[in-house]
């Protein structure tokens, strides 16, 4: 349970990055390239605790003090993309800048783009992940209802989507794509082509389910009743496979996020200056950024426990899930 | 036996025909092709790139095209890389040696290490260094390949302990034989243990659990009753029927190979047929393309055959069946 709340306050803390996050994604201070992560006191010089953290300027010739002000009005942004507002959960006064996770070649605040650059990835992973997992239901749900040569052929065919090195298809097919096209088209087309070439190990699972699902009592029932195949499957046997595919949605998401991100990485996905994950990772390729400025590491370390949070909730909900079917 | 072979053969080259009609037809849905670029060129008539286009078969439609390739690949054409001048199959030659030797390389490491690590874990089951054992596997998985891999070019990068990319130093054309040798071998070490450590924890947890299974197995009490030395019930009585689905894994585990494999070849710039994809991705030089996703399909397939002879060779039971 800890796993999806714990799931819910990351979710939150994207959706609203606009809040969270001190600056906009492409707010840039070109006078503070690769500044290290500032660091937050709340003991000053003389050893006094002080309530009201703040942080000190020393790159300027004499050092400043500039506090932390809680819920400052800064960059505009919009709420989801549609209400307009300018409140900042924390900031510091201008020319003061807050660097929590350092700033990159641009001087742009790392933390803020890892926000906004989560609602891109994330965006992302779940667009693919639905609709890997609609073909899924469909192919899927056919192959286990209808059985026989059906089954056969859609089964053989996802075994060849399974058998190709993931990475070399979606590599073939983004070869297919033109290069030079608008960055939301390349992130739509990049997450549709994710979620195409996916269809595959949901669908086998979904299989397994109506297969099993079809054969209980009332579902025989209601066929004896004389209800059709497509109210049956709608009725009676696609809601049994919901578990299996809300636990398949939480495993599948972190994967595409992870494949735009190496995608992007690799320069073949979401370019600047739309953030994502990816684009912020990919100036790690300069050897002398991953060997001088460790912060620029701090996004990729950043992953780690969204991805454990994402494996526990899958679990968690599957858990939950056969205590439920029990 | 022959008739097993012949049809997993024909399976394979089925799968492999498949790949190839998709792979084509995909690439030709791409808008433009490697000689667009050249028409925004004032210098180069609109007449000499079509020229270049006829002279590549360009201008024809692509299952004549396709027609064309294919005949050529059973002559060992696999037609031309505009990018590079030159045919396809000697540029894709260095390169799969390269990434056979990475690949190799890794999958030895791994398997060693993963087969006894998973055989403990499963002996000493629900003890403490089992748990430890799991917990450390969870974290390697978590670890998403990327950020695994990028922390290992920033060791290289910080310690300079390991040369940070290439396979051979500048000075290796006046090498002994055993000095390029150790050159290569300095060079592999990174990517391959990076290679092996992404696959590793998935191996291992699979070597534990088919353990796990067999030693629940009544023959195995059986042979303990027996006053069978424990050695000997876990290596003669236990492993050989664990092997049966480990070399199906052995199989699958090809694939996420050769996938992680690109991303170590060129974030540690290995030479091998991940970076030469990229680029010919990026120069739309389709025929490059589409030998190396080829190339990687065939490696698939001959991993897996590989497993399926093993397991004929293995499991009577399959023996049996055919």
């Amino acid at each position: 349970m800890g796993a999806l709340v714990l799931l819910a306050a990351f979710q939150f803390l994207i959706l609203f990055a606009g809040f969270f996050a001190p600056y906009g994604f492409a707010a840039q201070d070109r006078e503070q390239p690769f500044a290290a992560p500032t660091t937050v006191h709340f003991w000053d010089t003389q050893g006094h605790f002080h309530l009201r953290p703040f942080i000190v300027d020393s790159e300027s010739s004499e050092a400043r003090v500039y506090p932390v002000r809680f819920f400052v009005s800064g960059t505009p942004y919009k709420i989801a993309g549609i209400i307009p507002a300018q409140v900042h959960l924390f900031g510091v006064e201008q020319p003061g800048r807050i660097f929590l996770m350092g700033s990159d070649a641009y001087g742009r605040d790392q933390f803020s783009r890892f926000l906004f650059g989560g609602q891109s990835s994330m965006l992302a992973g779940l667009i693919a992940a639905l609709l890997s997992v609609s073909i899924g239901i469909l192919v899927g749900g056919i192959a286990g209802y209808y059985g026989g040569w059906v089954d056969e052929l859609l089964m053989r065919g996802g075994e060849l989507f399974l058998a190709l090195p993931w990475l070399y298809l979606l590599f073939a097919v983004r070869a297919a794509l033109p290069l030079h096209i608008s960055q939301w088209e390349v992130f739509l087309l990049l997450v549709s082509v994710m979620g195409l070439i996916g269809w595959a190990r949901p669908a086998r699972l979904i299989r397994g389910v109506v297969l099993s699902a079809k054969q209980r009592n009332f579902v025989v029932a209601a066929r004896g009743f004389g209800a059709s195949d497509a109210y049956l499957l709608r009725r009676h046997v696609l809601p049994q496979t919901y578990g299996v595919l809300l636990t398949q949605m939480t495993l599948l998401i972190p994967q595409y996020v992870l494949a735009e991100v190496t995608l992007t990485f690799l320069g073949l996905g979401v370019g600047e200056p739309l953030p994502s994950w990816g684009t912020q990772l990919a100036s790690l390729q300069q050897y002398y950024v991953l060997s001088s400025y460790w912060w620029m590491f701090l996004p990729a370390l950043l992953l780690i426990p969204l991805f454990l949070v994402f494996y526990a909730a899958a679990d968690a909900l599957q858990e939950i899930h056969k205590t439920v079917a029990l | 036996m022959t008739r097993y072979l012949t049809r997993r053969l024909a399976h394979a080259a089925l799968l492999l025909l498949a790949v190839s009609v998709f792979s084509f037809a995909l690439l030709q849905l791409a808008p433009g092709d490697f000689f667009a670029p050249l028409k925004l060129n004032p210098q180069i008539s609109a007449r000499t790139v079509e020229g270049l286009r006829a002279q590549y078969g360009l201008d024809r439609p692509w299952p004549v095209r396709y027609g064309h390739w294919l005949r050529g690949v059973f002559h060992g054409d696999l037609g031309p890389s505009f990018a590079y001048n030159s045919p396809v199959a000697p540029l894709l030659a260095v390169r799969a040696r390269n990434t056979l030797l990475l690949t190799g390389t890794a999958m030895l490491w791994a398997w060693l290490i993963a087969i006894p690590l998973g055989i403990v874990s499963a002996v000493r089951r629900g003890k403490w260094s089992d748990r430890a054992g799991g917990v450390v596997t969870s974290a390697l998985l978590t670890i998403p390949d990327l950020v695994l891999f990028l922390a290992i070019l920033l060791l290289a990068v910080r310690s300079g302990w390991f040369p940070t990319g290439g396979m051979v130093s500048t000075a290796f054309g006046e090498l002994s034989g055993r000095g390029r040798a150790m050159d290569i071998a300095y060079h592999l070490f990174l990517p391959a243990l990076a290679l092996a450590i992404a696959t590793l924890p998935a191996l291992v947890r699979h070597i534990r659990s088919a353990m796990i299974e067999v030693l629940q197995a009544p023959f195995i009490r059986a042979a303990r009753a027996h006053g069978i030395s424990e050695y000997r019930v876990l290596l003669r009585y236990a492993l050989p029927v664990a092997a049966n689905p480990l070399i199906s894994l052995f199989g699958f585990s090809v694939a996420t190979m050769l996938s992680a494999s690109l991303l170590v070849e060129v974030i540690l710039s290995w030479p091998g047929i991940g970076p030469l994809l990229l680029e010919a991705i990026l120069a739309k030089d389709v025929y490059v393309v589409l030998g190396t996703v080829m190339l990687s399909s065939v490696f698939l397939v001959l991993g897996n055959l590989v497993a399926d002879l093993l397991l004929f060779a293995v499991d009577p039971r399959i023996r049996m069946e055919s």
